[in-house]
């Protein structure tokens, strides 16, 4: 069967209340679209895991979605804070957020043992620094052959990968390219995924570069154009830099936050296909 | 030790003084002297993307940059807003995953000089980006995170620290280390063996600071045109120590600096953070 779906549809059979759920793009092909309808479908309680939580998780935060975020860099890039991430550290509004908090490498490397079926990966990492006194998913271990101490951090396997391609052919295969960050990682660490594309293709065209996620790895494509917007998609169309400044003042009030949820989320008639 | 053009002081002449510059533009212009050309340098957005950029344009045109995107040879035409710009991408030598780009490149000390910022530094040199005041579970004020830096302190084979001096963010201890420095106790980064050197030099709008051989304490070793000890010491907030022989920066050239507001005239919106 063609795990090419609707995106509403996908969404409402893959991500349930209290999922752990990864949503990945690092600046580039950010699953915007697909996070807006984990809003409007009122998910509650997930663990949101995001080397970079930017604005789709400030939004996410700010609905009431998270209980928990797993991150290592929480920021809108190029501006500033995330005002609804930091009212609900801060203040817990809506709920209280828990956090575990790693580097990106660290944060990089738990994808990857995640991806490779391993309970753990090694790195040189976090030595010296408060952050493994604060989080459990970072130990010490001792390495076996040269008896150096090295940071083992714990494999991260979300119940539901969420990534943004630029095409997928028509049995569901998936191409992205540029800047792919973490995203085929996290697609094969999870238990399930879903990957919204820019556009459902004939054929795959072979690229320089390109990552292919074979249709057997994927559990849901949706055809989303423009649902890495206000990030960008490689070949599609820029990242739009003003929506990064407009959200600053929009986020920092929470009143104008709920009018925006409302209006450009919630009320949203339905999610595009 | 130090080769960058702002040792030579005494070269300075009548004509680079005659135009008028910012302290943030000496900054900016003192980052990018410290680059050498011909070796790789690991790219943080805003000023250190400027200045990685303004050394590629002047002194320095084999500068590699390397962005925490996985771009590796960014040769961009204009100034990136963000760390996964696409134009990053498009110009780079290379396009990596981020698992590869802090596993193979950044872990075993194949990037020479790593720049960092922060909200907080201290006078061993140790960052912090996490938390400020408050307890860690409650803290006064919530920072973006760590990021890249915990691994780009500790591996890359140099590093160089960027920020505007103040008595808030120049303390005597920082709140949370996330990225190490020398240390609590100015010794700590040695008994560790981390493989990389550690920060030799902080770069101010006031001059540079330089960690003592001996006690590792930043010490102040260069101020900024204009600037005079009393103001250094005011924007400290530790009692801060002052190298034997202090040198004045040369200020900028008329080249530098009309070289670094083309660039910045290019993005737009100038240094995004």
């Amino acid at each position: 069967m063609s795990p090419i779906r609707q995106l509403d549809e996908a969404v409402s059979e893959l991500v349930g209340d209290g999922d752990v759920v990864a949503l990945e793009g690092f600046t580039h092909l950010i699953p915007v679209a697909a996070g807006h309808e984990i809003i409007r479908q009122g998910r509650r309680d997930l663990t949101l895991c995001r080397m970079t939580p930017d604005v789709i998780y400030d939004q996410m935060i700010g609905a009431g979605c998270a209980r928990k975020l797993v991150f290592s860099w929480g920021g809108n890039p190029g501006v500033g804070s995330l005002h609804r991430f930091r009212d609900a550290i801060q203040h817990s509004w809506p709920v209280p957020l828990e956090i575990e908090e790693h580097s990106h490498a660290g944060m990089a490397n738990r994808y990857t043992a995640g991806a490779s079926g391993l309970p753990f990966a090694v790195l040189r990492g976090y030595a010296g620094t408060d952050l493994p006194a604060h989080t459990e998913s970072i130990k010490t271990i001792e390495c076996p052959f040269t008896g150096e101490s090295l940071a083992a951090v714990s494999a991260l396997n979300p119940d539901v990968g969420i990534v943004h391609a630029q095409q997928a052919d028509r049995q569901g295969n998936v191409q992205m390219w540029g800047i792919t960050g973490v995203q085929k990682e996290t697609v094969l660490a999870s238990k399930r995924s879903l990957v919204t594309v820019e556009e459902v293709v004939d054929e795959l065209e072979p690229r320089p570069g390109a990552v292919v996620l074979p249709k057997w790895v994927v559990s849901a494509v949706a055809e989303v154009p423009g649902g890495a917007h206000p990030s960008y998609a490689q070949g599609y169309y820029e990242r739009d830099n003003d929506y990064y400044q407009r959200w600053d003042p929009i986020g920092r009030d929470r009143e104008q936050f709920r009018q925006w949820v409302d209006t450009e989320v919630l009320d949203v008639e339905r999610s595009a296909r | 030790m130090s080769v960058g053009a702002e040792t030579a002081s005494t070269a300075g002449t009548a004509e680079s003084a005659s135009r008028e510059f910012t302290a943030d533009e000496m900054m900016t212009i003192a980052a990018s002297r410290s680059l050498r050309d011909g070796t790789a340098c690991f790219v943080g957005i805003g000023l250190p993307s400027t200045a990685a950029n303004l050394a590629r344009r002047t002194h320095a045109p084999e500068l590699v940059l390397i962005y925490e995107s996985g771009t590796l040879g960014a040769k961009p035409d204009q100034l990136p807003l963000s760390i996964g710009d696409g134009i990053l991408a498009d110009t780079a030598d290379s396009v990596v995953s981020v698992p590869e780009i802090f596993n193979y490149w950044l872990q075993p000390g194949r990037v020479n000089t790593g720049f960092l910022g922060g909200a907080q530094v201290d006078k061993y040199g140790n960052i912090n980006t996490t938390v400020i005041g408050g307890d860690y579970d409650d803290p006064k004020v919530r920072l973006p995170g760590a990021g890249g830096a915990p691994e780009i302190a500790a591996s890359c084979q140099e590093v160089l620290i960027v920020m505007r001096q103040s008595p808030r963010s120049f303390v005597e201890s920082v709140d949370f280390v996330t990225s190490i420095g020398y240390g609590r106790d100015g010794g700590e980064r040695d008994r560790l063996g981390l493989p990389g050197r550690g920060p030799v030099k902080v770069i101010t709008d006031m001059g540079v600071l330089e960690p003592d051989p001996q006690t590792r304490e930043l010490t102040l070793t260069h101020l900024g045109p204009g600037v005079d000890v009393e103001q250094a010491r005011a924007a400290t907030g530790w009692s801060l120590r002052v190298a034997e022989e202090l040198t004045v920066q040369q200020p900028p050239t008329e080249a530098e600096l009309s070289v670094l507001r083309e660039l910045k005239a290019t993005t737009g919106k100038g240094d995004s953070q």
